[in-house]
């Protein structure tokens, strides 16, 4: 009881770092949510009609739906007409090259540690910077392009690529597939669009940043990535947004197509506004991410730190069509306060031989709930398929919960299933023996939880796995005194 | 540099220790002895400052300061190292890296610049041939899936590392094989200074045969109930512990 309690009620005094906003003159969309919402969006982003269809066609069907009630977490209902759809900070022109990018929205950038100016930029990654509902710039465009390597925003992907987008978009996340799918497909904004041609090893991580700073709106970012046979990327997504009172909604869909022998690594390290210690504020992160291995042995990787967000409702998922195809699924899902998270993924084997794994790490501290929600299903026709699941959870204190949903569905007698789940308790006497050695109790929090996760972050690339590693103990800081 | 005056403790309510009085000497070598659940490990639990028990009388006194004072870490910051009866296993986390951490939070205590990873490194391995330890050992998570006799080596070898001023094994020799024994107390004799203090706490003359303590006490019913020379070690080993009860019910009536 004694100190376990006590780490609970100091979990509290941590302020989120990320949590200002600026002002800055921005075009916006009238509010509410109409099909002349929708026209005004694409027009403004000179949609070509197309699009314009396809959006209005997600949206009619948006309209038939029910928002989910299955996943475990509870908030009030969303006014979907009292919110702004569309938000873009006005630019005096529209910016060709990075260069030209008002320095204003450069300055939110190396506010939060990334800047897109190159020469400065850390060796190796190319980042595309996302501030509310478009695309500031992308780095490293020339040296991409070179390799062949398309790496932009959606927006700018809809005018130079257009039957690339045509082709896949929607083809992995169809418009229909969920109610924030849906409402993501009417409404999205901009994202990033990253194209790996046949044979291409792309040389540097490919890197989005998104943060929401205008106050009311929605954030609905589009992510499609498609990797060539036998070509390969590492994707990196980070994410913040201000401190604000009230809720803010962010639905984004995220679309991965690997073609035969291609390989696509995708790492999120999630931070949105988590609400304060009081359950107020945060982020909605209502988010669909769904990877099919379309060809003969490839591989999608889903690596993601979860952090942030007041809730969570995320189910990072792979197609297995191709034979020998894998998928994984790595992740870490902290909860403090009052924050949940309904997080897991599903592993949809349909070709020969296709392997799965799933490391699923829950952390819950504070009044937090969180749950592991995972599917394993194994079609007709893939002969000997095969799944590992591993589900750990850890508790801190006795006000959070932690619940794990696994759902196995298998149709061929061949496959091999496996599941392991833990529940543990950071224990007051390895906090102890920390201390015992002169390890401050905070410090101790933080080397305890980081072994816990160690399987996770070991699959992220370097300079992210330290950055989720400082933003678990940070999460967790205050927790014990 | 140790002084404890009438130390009582309880836990949740239930009275553990009852008036402890001890005085140690930089240089010395404490044993204490007693029966299973007399309070030994309590005692060492308390001066680490474990938070469960509760001082409800007495004093202790470290190098002039108020120990009760103190954090745990700061405790530890200042000088006091416990070698554990049970050993606590933190998965994922190495050995090299915890005691990293926990080296360079001592050194910002003391005002010290933290270790880079090449002194630090060289530090373990000149403490690794004293306690001969396998660096193997070292590079897994810190005690997880340990034999028994590796856990207590694992403690000297922090202990080593962390160069403290007060040592207190609690039953470090239990689930040693002799060879570990010889190699564990000749650490512990190797690491002994004029500056530094010792308390050992064990149930067996044994490895009082190797580590020689200057004084032995009887640890009864949370009172030391006799003291004396390591040939009271000597005398407990021979007779038990039956005279000692019978002697203090003697005194008593
Ligand atoms: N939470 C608790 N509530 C009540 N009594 C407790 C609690 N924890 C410990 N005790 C009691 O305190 C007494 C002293 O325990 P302690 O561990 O100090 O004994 P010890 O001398 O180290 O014994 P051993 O030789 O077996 O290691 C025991 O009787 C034990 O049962
Ligand atoms: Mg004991």
């Amino acid at each position: 009881m004694s100190k376990d309690n006590e780490i609970l009620e100091e979990f509290t005094s941590k302020e989120y770092e990320h949590g200002w906003s600026v002002d800055y003159e921005a075009d916006e969309a009238p509010i509410g949510l109409t099909e002349d919402t929708i026209r005004w969006i694409s027009s403004k982003k000179e949609e070509p009609k197309w699009l314009l269809d396809w959006r209005l066609k997600a949206f009619r069907h948006w309209e038939t739906m029910d928002e989910p009630t299955w996943p475990n977490v509870k908030y009030p209902k969303i006014d979907y007409q009292a919110l702004r759809y569309y938000s873009a900070p006005k630019q005096k022109s529209k910016p060709s090259n990075i260069d030209e990018v008002d320095p204003e929205l450069l300055k939110i950038y190396d506010r939060l540690g990334i800047s897109l100016n190159e020469q400065k930029r850390l060796q190796g990654i190319a980042v595309d910077a996302v501030l509310d509902s478009v695309s500031v710039g992308t780095t490293f465009k020339d040296t991409l392009s070179k390799l062949g390597v398309v790496f932009c925003s959606f927006s700018e992907a809809v005018k130079e690529h257009p039957d690339l987008v045509k082709k896949y978009l929607g083809s992995v996340v169809p418009s229909t597939d969920n109610y924030f799918a849906a409402l993501n497909s009417a409404v999205f904004s901009d994202g990033s669009f990253c194209y790996i041609p046949k044979g291409v090893r792309c040389p540097m991580e490919l890197s989005t940043y998104f943060r929401i700073n205008a106050a009311n709106t929605g954030q609905f970012e589009r992510t499609l990535i498609i990797a060539e046979d036998k070509s390969y990327v590492s994707y990196l997504e980070g994410c913040t947004a201000p401190q604000r009172d009230e809720n803010q909604l962010h639905a984004a869909v995220v679309e991965i197509y690997a073609a035969e022998n291609a390989e696509v690594k995708y790492s999120t390290v999630q931070n949105w506004f988590p609400g304060d210690k009081n359950g107020k504020g945060g982020i909605y992160n209502f988010v669909t991410k769904r990877g099919i291995c379309a060809g003969n042995h490839s591989k999608i990787s889903w690596t993601q730190v979860e952090t942030g967000s007041a809730v969570t409702w995320k189910y990072p998922s792979c197609i297995l069509k191709g034979d020998h195809s894998i998928g994984e699924f790595y992740s870490v899902a902290v909860t403090n306060n009052y924050q949940q998270a309904d997080t897991g993924t599903k592993m949809i084997h349909i070709g020969k031989n296709t392997r799965s794994r799933i490391v699923s790490k829950g952390i819950s501290a504070g009044k937090s709930q969180n749950s592991y929600r995972g599917q394993v299903q194994v079609m007709k026709r893939a002969t000997d398929a095969r799944n590992f699941s591993q589900c750990d959870s850890l508790l801190m204190g006795d006000r959070c919960g932690a619940h794990t949903f696994p759902y196995i569905d298998i149709h061929n007698s061949s496959a091999k299933v496996e599941h392991e789940a833990t529940t543990s308790k950071i224990g007051e006497d390895q906090i102890f023996y920390c201390n015992q050695r002169g390890i401050s109790s905070e410090d101790a929090v933080a080397l305890i939880v980081n072994g816990y996760a160690k399987e996770v972050l070991n699959q992220l690339p370097m300079e992210f796995a330290v950055e989720a590693q400082k933003l678990l103990a940070l999460t967790l800081e205050g927790s014990v005194g | 540099m140790l002084s404890i005056k009438n130390l009582h403790a309880a836990i949740e309510g239930t009275p553990i220790l009852k008036g402890i009085s001890l005085e140690i000497k930089p240089g010395e070598v404490h044993a204490i002895m007693g029966p299973n659940g007399s309070g030994k490990s309590t005692l060492a639990s308390v001066l680490a400052g474990r938070e469960e028990y509760e001082v409800t009388e007495g004093e202790v006194y470290f190098k002039g300061k108020d120990l009760l004072d103190l954090s745990p870490e700061d405790r530890a910051r200042e000088g006091v190292f416990l070698a554990f009866q049970y050993p606590v296993e933190i998965p994922g986390v190495s050995s090299t890296n915890f005691l990293r951490t926990a080296v360079n939070q001592v050194r910002e205590y003391r005002g010290q610049e933290p270790l880079d990873a090449v002194k630090f490194l060289s530090l373990m391995k000149e403490k690794m041939k004293l306690v001969e330890i396998d660096q193997k050992l070292l590079s897994r998570a810190l005690n997880e899936g340990f034999s028994g006799g590796e856990k207590k080596k694992n403690e000297i070898f922090q202990m080593a590392v962390l160069e403290p001023t007060l040592s207190i094994l609690d039953e470090t020799d239990s689930g040693l094989d002799i060879d570990a024994l010889k190699v564990v107390a000749n650490g512990v004799n190797q690491l002994k200074t004029k500056e530094n203090a010792t308390i050992v706490v064990t149930h067996y003359q044994r490895l009082l045969d190797y580590i020689i303590p200057d004084y032995v006490h009887v640890l009864f019913d949370g009172r030391i109930v006799k003291s004396g020379s390591k040939d009271l070690a000597l005398e407990l080993e021979d007779k038990g512990y039956d005279w000692i009860k019978e002697e203090i019910s003697g005194t008593t009536v």
